[in-house]
Order: structure tokens, then sequence, then C-alpha cells
């Protein structure tokens, strides 16, 4: 059968038009305002073109009339799911510049966020992505699973998406009384539920079928389309930042960075969920030898950067996150670079999304974990 | 490479190139006539093997606009930063580097959005971000008196 319909398809019988068509802007599966033009021969994806800028916020811009306590906040609202890995890297570039040491307890505490950061991020995605498969079950779950950590947030930041945490020096607040009692006991309570992850969506037949061998990236174009994070990571690009960079409390701690092989769509999947346990495995190192301190140093009412360009890398949920001030020794910056990694991971679809069926490059998508704001800034 | 052994081999290969150690990485500034075979040679030198563009930025000052190029190399895990000015603000030209890597082509459609700065040999340079009723709003003389307040 499969044979008749190969012949068919290439002799010109059943052949269609090329045609095109808009995937978003407000496609669910493109998850916020990304338009996708695809050129398609009946189901067969030819060319995938992203079209971005819809909420282009014009941040780098903004940031140079603003002074650097000032910019990071605007960091929150780029990736809003990795809002306290943008405010940290933008904190320690600033604490870099002025040569100044933060305390062993602000490492801590922000290796900790980051992490329950990540965990949060890497839900939303797992939930999400098994929506835009078809499994709608699976988004209950996770936002139900999400729902602990934002609530520790919450409790000890007072927000719950975007933190604002991080300040140059330290953070913010100390953390609440029952920060540590609660990050146990969702460890607890997460890693019975992680299993049940699998059960529903790793272990899925129709899942599988959907996601194996599905969208291949080499490493070689993982490397060459600067793909980061757990996408560049399964086509076994070893681009962990805190493993090759370590910054705050990485230095202190035990971890693996998980590296695939095969680079489809359920190595992509498989990364995550893998990275998932190897954060409640970091954060059960941290939680019990927060040190005493102050939680922040004492900085000056203003801050100004000496004359010169800085540059800080951070590991945020979707990979790589760079900040590139150049400062002119005012107390605003002369210019803010973020190199975002969904900007890279984006245009890496159109390699890898030809000649799989348009229910595929939903399937690629998903497992992209693509955040709109962070690609148009 | 460490970045002494890196600045060596840099300035032994390139001796018309500027290059100094930075705050954190190396910094090599190239002059744009040989930028596209300079940024060639980083990647095929098996012994430098730059093979990741991590980011590329533009900055504009007040005589000349810069590129500046953050790569990395994967295998040998060394850093670089390489810089380049145009001739002029006015007439902001570079050479493309996306024939070397890929990623390049977004960066530059996003400086050539931002900040105005043409590159030679790209296939496909069109705006990214903003419509053609916009200016380049990352120059440091753009004016918009609808969404830029002045203090």
């Amino acid at each position: 059968m499969a044979e008749i319909i190969e012949k068919l398809i290439t002799t010109d019988e059943i052949k269609t038009d090329e045609y095109l068509v808009n995937m978003g802007p407000q496609h669910p599966s493109t998850h916020g305002v990304l338009r996708l033009l695809v050129k398609l021969e009946g189901e067969i994806v030819h060319n995938v073109e992203p079209h971005i800028g819809y909420i282009h916020s014009g941040i780098e811009k903004m940031s140079e009339a603003l002074s650097y306590p000032q910019i990071i906040h605007l960091t929150d609202r780029m990736d809003y799911l990795s809002a306290h890995m943008n405010n940290e890297a933008v904190c320690l570039c600033i604490e870099d510049a002025l040569q100044v040491q933060v305390p062993e307890r602000v490492k801590y505490i922000r290796t900790i966020i980051d992490e329950l950061q990540r965990l949060a991020s890497h839900q939303l995605w797992w939930c999400a992505s098994g929506m835009d498969l078809g499994a709608l079950t699976a988004f209950f779950y996770g936002l139900r699973d999400r729902e602990d950590i934002l609530d520790i947030f919450e409790e000890t930041c007072g927000a719950r998406l975007t933190l604002n945490y991080s300040v140059p020096g330290g953070v913010m607040f100390d953390i609440h009384p029952n920060f540590q009692a609660k990050v146990k006991a969702f460890i607890k309570k997460f890693r019975k539920i992680l299993p049940e992850y699998d059960k529903l969506l790793t272990g899925n037949i129709i899942f599988q079928n959907r996601t194996k061998g599905v969208g291949i990236l080499s490493k070689e174009d993982a490397i060459a389309y600067g793909v980061t994070g757990p996408t560049g990571r399964a086509s076994g690009f070893s681009c962990d930042v805190r493993k090759h960079h370590p910054y705050s409390a990485y230095p202190y701690i035990k971890f693996d960075e998980k590296v695939g092989t095969d680079g489809d769509c359920f190595m992509r999947w498989k990364l995550r969920m893998d990275e998932m346990r190897e954060s409640l495995n970091i954060i059960e190192q941290l939680i019990d030898n927060i040190p005493e301190g102050d939680y922040a140093l004492k900085m000056k009412g203003v801050i100004k950067l000496p004359e010169g360009e800085f540059y800080q890398r951070v590991e945020t949920a979707r990979g790589e996150f760079g900040v590139y001030i150049v400062s002119d020794g005012k107390k605003n910056p002369y210019r803010v670079k973020y190199r975002s990694p969904g900007f890279s991971n984006l245009f890496a679809i159109n390699h890898i999304a030809k000649k799989w069926k348009i229910a595929d490059l939903v399937a690629i998508m998903a497992t992209f974990d693509l955040v709109i704001p962070d690609i148009d800034r | 490479m460490t970045n002494e052994q890196l600045i060596e081999h840099l300035s032994a290969a390139f001796p018309d190139a500027v290059v100094k150690q930075g705050k954190q990485y190396p910094e090599i500034t190239v002059s744009k006539e040989i930028l596209h075979a300079f940024m060639k040679n980083l990647k095929s030198d098996t012994k430098l093997a730059f093979d990741y563009l991590v980011c590329e930025s533009g900055v504009d000052y007040p005589a000349f606009i810069q590129v500046v190029y953050h790569i990395e190399s994967t295998s040998l895990q060394h850093f670089l930063i390489v810089k380049c000015n145009t001739e002029n603000r006015e007439t902001a030209v570079l050479d493309t580097v996306m024939d070397i890597w890929p990623t390049a082509e977004f960066h530059e459609r996003e400086i050539y959005d931002l900040l105005g700065i043409t590159f030679n040999h790209h296939t496909d340079l069109r705006r990214l971000f903003l419509d053609d009723t916009w200016g380049h709003p990352l120059r440091k003389d753009f004016k918009d008196d609808i969404h830029v307040v002045e203090r």
C-alpha cells in the first residue's frame, strides 16, 4: 500500500500545486503570536518561514534610557517562564563589572530558585506540548503541579510569574521561614508524580509514534544554528552553561549534564523529563546547606558601571541566555543586547521540518519549547 | 587553548589585526576588508575550530557602527570576541558571515532591521521585527515623537 501511495505521489497523477498557509499568529500550537508561513504540497511541508515581531517591545532600546536596577525587571517580560534566570544574568553581569563578591547565601538562594523555575517551566512545557499532540489530560496535571512551585515563589518574593527577585548584590528579600520545608515537601511529592508523567505520555504508543524519528536535528546543524538548551543537547551538542561556565552555586554541586544522541522529537522530550529529575537532585543538595549570612550586599544608590563591555551567559530553561552590556561610565547602559535562546532555536525549525507532514511540524514546535516574547524581545 | 595561547596564535596568524585581552575574553578588531576571510579561517583552522556563533550584536558609536561577534569553539572550549567597524554611519556595509555560521542569517537580519547595517552577499536581507515605516530604532539619533519620551 505504502509503495502505491509513494508511486502516486511521485508521479504527476495526484500531484497538487504548492500552496502557502499561514500558521498563526493566533494558532494555539505556536504558543504566542508567532506566524509561520508554511509552503505545502498536500500535507507535506516544503518550507517554513517564521514571521516574528508581533510583540517586539523594544526592550533593548528602552534599557538605554533606564538605570541598571530598572532594566532587570524588563528581562522578566522576555522569557517569562525563565524570569529568574534572566534577572540573574543581568545581576551577574553587573556584579562582574563592579567586581563585587555576593555572599554565599545569595548564591545558594539564586541557584535553588533557578532550578525551581526550570522545573516550573518544564512542567508547563510538558503539559502544553502534550496538549499540542492531542493529549489534553496532561495539561491539567502539569498546571496542578506547577501551582505548588508558584506558591513557593509567591510566599518568598510576592510574585508568581515575573519574579524580579534578584537585585545587583543579592536578592530582594530573605527567603520565607517556610521556604525550606515547602521545597522539601514539594520534592518529595514531585518525585512520586514524575513516574505518572511518564506513564501518561512517554510510554504511550500513540505519543511515541508521533515523536520517534520525527524532526531529526543533527549535532552539526545544532551547532551551526546555535541551538542550545535541552533542544541542542538532545542532538548531542554539549552546551550546558551550568557545566561549562559555572556561576552562582553550580560549582559546588554534583550534577550530570544530560546529553542525548538521536536529536528527534522523542529525544528532546525525554531529555527534558531527565532534566526535571536532575533539577530535583540539584535542589536536594542545596536546600539543607543554605549558609547563614546576609541576603544582599549594601550597594550604592546609583549604580554606575565602569567603562567597557561585559558579557554574561546563563542557562535558562530554553538554552543559553547572554547579556552583553556596553557601558560608557554613566548610570544608564550605552547599549544592551540580549542573546535569547529562543531566537536561535526558532530558525532551525525550517531546516528540520522539510519533507515532514504538517502534523509533525506541530510536534517539532512543541518539543522546541518556544516562548515568543523571548524571541521578539 | 588558554586565553594567552589564543592571543599569541591570533597575533602570529594575523599581524594586521589588533588583539588584546579584554576584561573577560580575548578581543580582536579586524578591518572590514578582511572580515570574511578572517572569519572563515577561524572556523577552518583546526587549532581554533570556532564553530559556534553565540551572539552577534551591533553597537552604534558616534563615528561608526560596530558589529560584535561572540564566538566559541565547542570542541576546544575557548571563546573569542571579534569586532568590526563600518566605514562610517551613513554607508554602513559589511560582509555577511551567514555562509560560515547559518545562525548569522537571522542575527544579521535583526541588525539590519534595528541598526541599518547592510550585509553584502546576504541571501535574504529583509526586516525582521518592524515594518518599512520605521527607521532604525537602535541608532542613537533615532527620533520617534509618538513612542519615545524624552526626559
